[in-house]
């Protein structure tokens, strides 16, 4: 028996998400008292992941893995799930790693569980903790199966440091046909995605208008932050599509949350409530976002956020 | 074209969380159910196809009687048939199986299920339902075109958008963006009464057992009231984020 964490990578660099992942798997290979090991596609330096705690890196290399494909990465990992004897695959919450969870359940015949947010309370009946009903409530879900998987939710865990002198190993898999292709990727501009910010910044009809943005990405520049928008600005062209979130759009779950001119419908709110610290800045004292939210300013947004963008390049 | 449309029947999002029978199971009691939203991107979709593909689009939901009547809602919203899979929806692992053992029997060439449901938001039914059938599979998709047995779709990815094609069968998890919120059909009188007429089946169920339960629910600890901050006092806000948050 042992922990598997798959170590998602682009561009041969590893994501915090993907760190976050390992830091789990290490804390629950403890508590089950197995060994845990990391697997790795196509990415060939692997230094950094040592902190974290693993037994063992397994690493992939397949040409045929030069592009992520939900299938064949999910193959790949069910391959290794069985050479390792894995009871238990700690993935992220990315839209890849999702992608592929599901895909790889279903192949293994494995429980899935995702959105959990901490360690399992007990091993055997094997018992975690996952949000549902879009952040509203919790469930301590059991899963039977004899493997099983469970994406753990961003930011939910953190990243722990506990190095360990891991043995790394080369891994072949069984290569897999598949007819899907793809054609092209379109980039985003901006410099950090909404799923793997730590800080984000977002604004509503508030605004006014898409030409007041500036300020918002100045703001989001001057902490690093992804830009974030409320639905109906999205709707109104205002500003891209992937830039939405709430419950039909993107789900945000970073640590600071800056709401701009948002009033807070409830279908915002159940995208981004898994985010941990929320502050909300309106003009209007009544706008059903500030009982939600940790810190509010009641004033003109057009007012207050160069003021902030100000005091924070001060410090 | 044969298009299945597998519907979540799902609280409506201004419901009230409850949970009875010692917190093990969710309250329905006084609660409005509708079709989830990421399903009725995908349903709108599937309709338009029945003009552009010639398309015949069955819609279906493992559930209990009381799924009726959103199934007539997507009736009535242009599908040609429903069917009912006569059985709770415990967990993604059991809906799927029982979606599998159908499409095992009658073939589609394109299944779309919602990326996610908003009550239990795990996201797995359409990647499982892909995995145990072996078709080709995409989530999170925001465009899809059909011609021949050809499909061409984008998914939103991390930081943009990835562009694909492959053979039919395919397995799409729909969200906005494959139509746009303000493409959702109402249904209208007529295709409320016509629907009366189409065809709901149901369909005895595989007794495929969850192979994951829930326990327990809770709900999370009632937030402690927000700290405003004058807005000629921003230092505060920064010091309270550096030192009392530690979040910047």
């Amino acid at each position: 028996m042992s922990v598997l964490v798959y170590i998602e990578s682009e561009d041969n660099k590893f994501k915090k998400s993907s760190y976050e992942a390992l830091s789990y798997g290490k804390a629950l290979a403890d508590k089950m008292g197995v060994k845990v090991s990391g697997v790795v596609i196509n990415c060939s330096d692997t230094e950094s992941l040592k902190v974290y705690g693993p037994d063992k890196i397994l690493k992939v290399e397949n040409q045929d893995l030069n592009e992520f494909s939900s299938k064949k990465y999910a193959y790949a990992i069910a391959d290794v799930m069985k050479s390792e004897n894995a009871s238990v695959v700690v993935l992220s919450s990315t839209p890849d790693s999702k992608y592929l969870g599901a895909h790889l359940s279903g192949i293994t015949d494995s429980s899935f569980v995702s959105n959990v947010v901490e360690l399992p309370e007990s091993i055997n009946p094997f018992t975690v903790k996952r949000t549902c009903f879009t952040n509203k409530a919790f469930s301590l879900t059991e899963l039977t199966s004899d493997t099983k998987i469970i994406s753990i939710t961003s930011n939910s865990f953190g990243v722990i440091e506990n190095s360990n002198d891991p043995q790394s190993e080369d891994i072949d898999i069984k290569s897999i046909d598949s007819n899907q292709k793809i054609l092209n990727i379109e980039k985003e501009s901006g410099s950090v995605t909404i799923a793997d910010a730590e800080i984000v910044v977002s604004a509503g009809r508030g605004l006014k208008g898409p030409e007041n943005w500036e300020m918002i990405e100045t703001l989001a520049e001057t902490l690093g932050a992804a830009t974030a928008c409320s639905k109906p600005v999205s709707d109104m062209g205002w500003r891209p599509h992937s830039e939405h979130v709430g419950q039909t759009g993107k789900p945000v779950s970073s640590n600071l949350y800056i709401a701009i001119g948002i009033s807070g419908a409830i279908q915002h709110l159940a995208g981004i409530n898994s985010s941990k610290v929320k502050v909300v800045i309106n003009n209007d004292p009544e706008a059903p976002f500030f009982k939600a939210a940790d810190y509010g300013v009641v004033g003109d947004a057009f007012e207050v956020v160069p003021s902030l963008i100000e005091k924070l390049k001060a410090r | 074209m044969n298009i299945l449309v597998c519907i979540s029947n799902v609280p409506d999002t201004t419901s009230k969380i409850n949970f009875v029978e010692n917190d093990s199971k969710f309250d329905t009691n006084g609660v409005q159910f509708v079709i989830n939203p990421n399903d009725e991107f995908g349903l709108t979709k599937a309709v338009w196809m029945k003009e552009s593909n010639n398309a015949n689009v069955t819609v279906l939901t493992v559930g209990e009687q009381s799924a009726e009547a959103t199934l007539r809602k997507c009736l009535a919203i242009g599908a040609d048939k429903a069917i009912r899979i006569d059985c709770p929806a415990n967990d993604a692992y059991s809906v799927a199986k029982e979606i599998e053992s159908h499409c095992n029997e009658i073939k589609y060439d394109l299944i779309i299920c919602g990326r996610e449901s908003i009550d239990y938001n795990g996201g797995l039914v359409p990647g499982l339902l892909a995995g145990l059938l072996d078709y080709n599979f995409v989530t999170n998709c925001v465009n899809l075109e059909i011609e021949g047995s050809k499909a061409t779709f984008s998914r939103e990815m991390s930081g943009g958008t990835e562009i694909s094609e492959c053979q039919l069968p395919l397995v799409v998890g729909s969200q906005k963006g494959l139509v746009e919120e303000s493409d959702l059909i109402i249904p209208n009188m007529r295709g409320i009464m016509m629907a009366r007429q189409k065809p709901l089946d149901i369909v005895q169920s595989q007794g495929v057992k969850a192979n994951t339960h829930d326990i327990k629910f809770n709900k999370p600890e009632a937030k402690s009231e927000v700290k405003i901050i004058k807005a000629d006092e921003l230092d505060k806000l920064i010091d309270l984020l550096e030192n009392e948050a530690k979040v910047i």
